[in-house]
């Protein structure tokens, strides 16, 4: 039998009304045969996300408990340092404070003794005053003897009261001398008072800014929602500013590399290689390189920074030491790169009279090419200790990436969980629409069956609700 | 911590020993220059193309340029060869001489009978194998009009694989404007001829666009 032959339409009716009655005589196992797959398909789905979520809910732990430790850790260092500024002023202004106690006191008794000095002291009234009372009630004439005798009396008062006014106008002067020699007493007292007031108010400062800090160290010891948000913000502050700030360096790092990669080539030679990279290139990278390191070591054993444990904990000679050592090697690597800057201008301009000669151009000597040659040289110095500052940004950015990577890695795993619950509940559905579309195919003896009055019966296996992961 | 530091070292080693690049990075560049008949009018231009060279090579490339006479398989027909110093100032000074020897030696030239291409070829394959270069060049500045003297044979093949061939300024003769088909055929059976050696073939009349010489 030819295919022709075989695809006339009563062959065709035969087999599909075979293949429909072979797939009702199926339907049931063919029905759980579906459900069993997409169940499969959904639980291991369903499995997957739940563990992807433990993993997602443990990383969120532990980002939150290396968010807390390294803000506690910040405030720490920030209550040190207040600590120390406390430390240092108490130091500087209080330790000698029983002999500014004993200055004051002594400027207080001098001033004392000088005051009881000048306090005014009224001359006292003759003691004869009632006998020349008793005298001048006695009547008399202008030529009597009493008459005489009063005006003696009256002249002998005169000459007195002179004395003691001319007396009194004396120690007056003497008491004022002393109150003017008193004056620079009282400032001194007044400024040494004033001084001891600005340092206690300077104390009550950093009282309060510990206060503060202590009150958010409280926060983040608890561990509440609220410090784990401020830190988590701040942490994406600092590792967005750090990241800018490294960026620029980087900029300044390709600056430095262009002024040292061709006098390189000098040293080196600009035909060797290592690897595909020329030799010169890679003198000049590892030159930055170096410069960076450094800088990294000098920024911590200034304790700016504090990377790595073994310089923070080294005895402060050795620290001292390592930083002169470094700052040497930043200053030699300044001055060398200044030199090397020279050298590339020198460099420079004899190819460009190479090429200018080449092209047969009459060589024009530039009278500011001085400028440019000062401006590299500086560029030069300068750039290898902007370099070496890199490692406080380095620092901030390595701390906040830690956290800023975790809120990533939670949130990717959060979306994997999202999409494996996804692919579960379209694999339960594909299921489900797969039954619906069996049974569409063998539609007329299940409508035969329901005409028979027999209800056709639905797969023995039902779905259970499924716990949503 | 001494084995942790022992590792350290042992992958530096390895790491380091797979970057040691063997293959060398300069090049090597033998410039024919046709010195035959009428084309000797076109040495200005040779001129030029050797100080465009000039300006682009690096330290440590070498390079020679060589008269296409007669018989071009000779030491004798070079004008002038040098690999230029690793260091930048060294290799801008012997650069001046180079140049400098080139003038004097385009002032002396004389033309010749024939034009032996091979031969310059071969010669110029010689010199730059022993430079060791990585990157192989042959420009031939000449009309590819090859004519070889009575008793010279150069029925030979060409060794030129992995080197560049450049026909530069490949000029137009009277015949070929007559019958253009002369000049095509001359074009594409020296473009076989090299890359049958498995050389690349490449053409660059216009002298503005030199810098498809490294491409």
């Amino acid at each position: 039998m030819s295919l022709p032959d075989l695809l006339t339409w009563p062959y065709v009716v035969i087999t599909v009304a075979v293949l429909i009655f072979l797939l009702y005589i199926a339907r049931n196992p063919a029905h759980q045969a579906i459900l069993a797959i997409s169940r499969i398909f959904y639980n291991a789905m369903r499995l997957s996300a739940r563990s992807v979520m433990s993993a997602e809910s443990k990383l969120q732990q532990r980002n939150r408990e290396v968010l807390l430790a390294s803000g506690m850790n910040a405030i720490e260092k920030k209550l040190e340092r207040e600590f120390y500024r406390v430390n240092s002023v108490v130091q500087r202004d209080l330790q000698g404070y029983p002999a500014l106690h004993r200055s004051m006191s002594d400027l207080i008794t001098r001033i004392d003794e000088d005051y009881r000095e000048s306090t005014e002291s009224p001359p006292s009234p003759p003691a004869w005053l009632d006998a020349i009372e008793a005298v001048s009630k006695i009547p008399s004439s202008e030529e009597s003897l009493v008459g005489n005798m009063l005006k003696e009396i009256h002249k002998t008062l005169k000459s007195h009261h002179k004395e003691t006014m001319d007396q009194y106008r004396k120690s007056s002067g003497i008491r004022h001398s002393l109150l003017k020699k008193m004056m620079p007493f009282w400032r001194k007292l007044t400024n040494t008072v004033d001084d001891v007031g600005k340092t206690i108010s300077g104390l009550m400062q950093r009282a309060e800014v510990i206060d503060k800090k202590m009150l958010e160290y409280e926060e983040i010891r608890k561990g509440s929602d609220r410090a784990v948000r401020i830190l988590s913000s701040s942490s994406m502050t600092h590792f967005f500013t750090s990241g800018f700030v490294l960026l620029i360096a980087f900029g300044g790092a390709v600056v430095n590399f262009n002024l040292i990669a061709l006098p390189m080539s000098e040293m080196v030679g600009g035909g060797s290689y290592i690897g595909s990279f020329k030799a010169s290139n890679i003198a000049a990278m590892v030159i930055i390189l170096l410069e960076t390191v450094a800088g990294i070591f000098l920024m911590e054993s200034l304790r700016f920074t504090n990377m790595f444990p073994l310089i923070q904990t080294m005895d402060d000679k050795w620290r001292k030491r390592l930083i002169i050592w470094t700052f040497t090697g930043l200053l030699a690597f300044a001055c060398i790169e200044a030199g090397l800057a020279f050298m590339r201008d020198l460099i420079a301009a004899d190819i460009q009279s190479l090429r200018q000669s080449l092209a047969g151009v009459q060589e024009q000597e530039s009278s500011y090419r001085w400028i440019t040659t000062a401006a590299q040289m500086g560029l030069g110095f300068l750039l290898p200790f902007m370099i070496a500052l890199v490692a406080i940004p380095l620092e901030s950015f390595v701390e906040s990436s830690r956290t800023i990577l975790g809120v990533v890695t939670v949130s990717a795993l959060r979306g994997f969980a999202f999409v494996l619950r996804l692919a579960g509940h379209v694999s339960k559905y594909i299921g489900q629409g797969l039954i619906g579309i069996y049974d569409l195919l063998i539609f007329p003896p299940l409508w035969i069956e329901r005409l028979s009055g027999n209800k056709a019966k639905g797969p023995k296996v039902t779905e259970k609700e499924e716990v949503q992961p | 911590m001494r084995n942790l530091l022992s590792i350290l070292l042992l992958i530096l080693l390895v790491v380091g020993i797979g970057c040691v690049d063997t293959k060398s990075h300069a090049k090597g560049i033998y410039m024919l220059i046709d010195t035959s008949g009428t084309y000797t009018g076109e040495l200005k231009k040779a001129q030029a193309i050797i100080n465009y060279l000039l300006g682009t090579l690096q330290p440590g490339d070498s390079f020679a340029v060589a008269s296409i006479d007669t018989g071009s398989f000779s030491e004798k027909d070079i004008w002038a060869k040098m690999t230029f110093d690793s260091k930048p100032s060294r290799a801008n000074s012997q650069k001046r001489a180079f140049q400098e020897a080139i003038n004097m030696k385009r002032a002396s030239v004389k033309g010749s009978p024939y034009t032996d291409i091979t031969g310059g070829i071969l010669q110029g394959t010689e010199f730059i194998n022993e430079t060791g270069a990585g990157k192989k060049y042959i420009l031939i500045f000449s009309d590819l009009k090859e004519e070889i003297g009575k008793g010279y044979v150069r029925d030979i093949p060409i060794q030129v694989s992995g080197y560049t061939v450049i026909a530069l300024n490949v000029t137009k003769l009277r015949s070929d404007n007559i019958d253009p088909r002369e000049y095509m055929e001359r074009v594409e059976e020296w473009k076989k001829k090299v890359e049958s050696s498995g050389g690349t073939w490449k053409v660059i009349n216009d002298l503005e666009k030199l810098d498809r010489i490294f491409e």
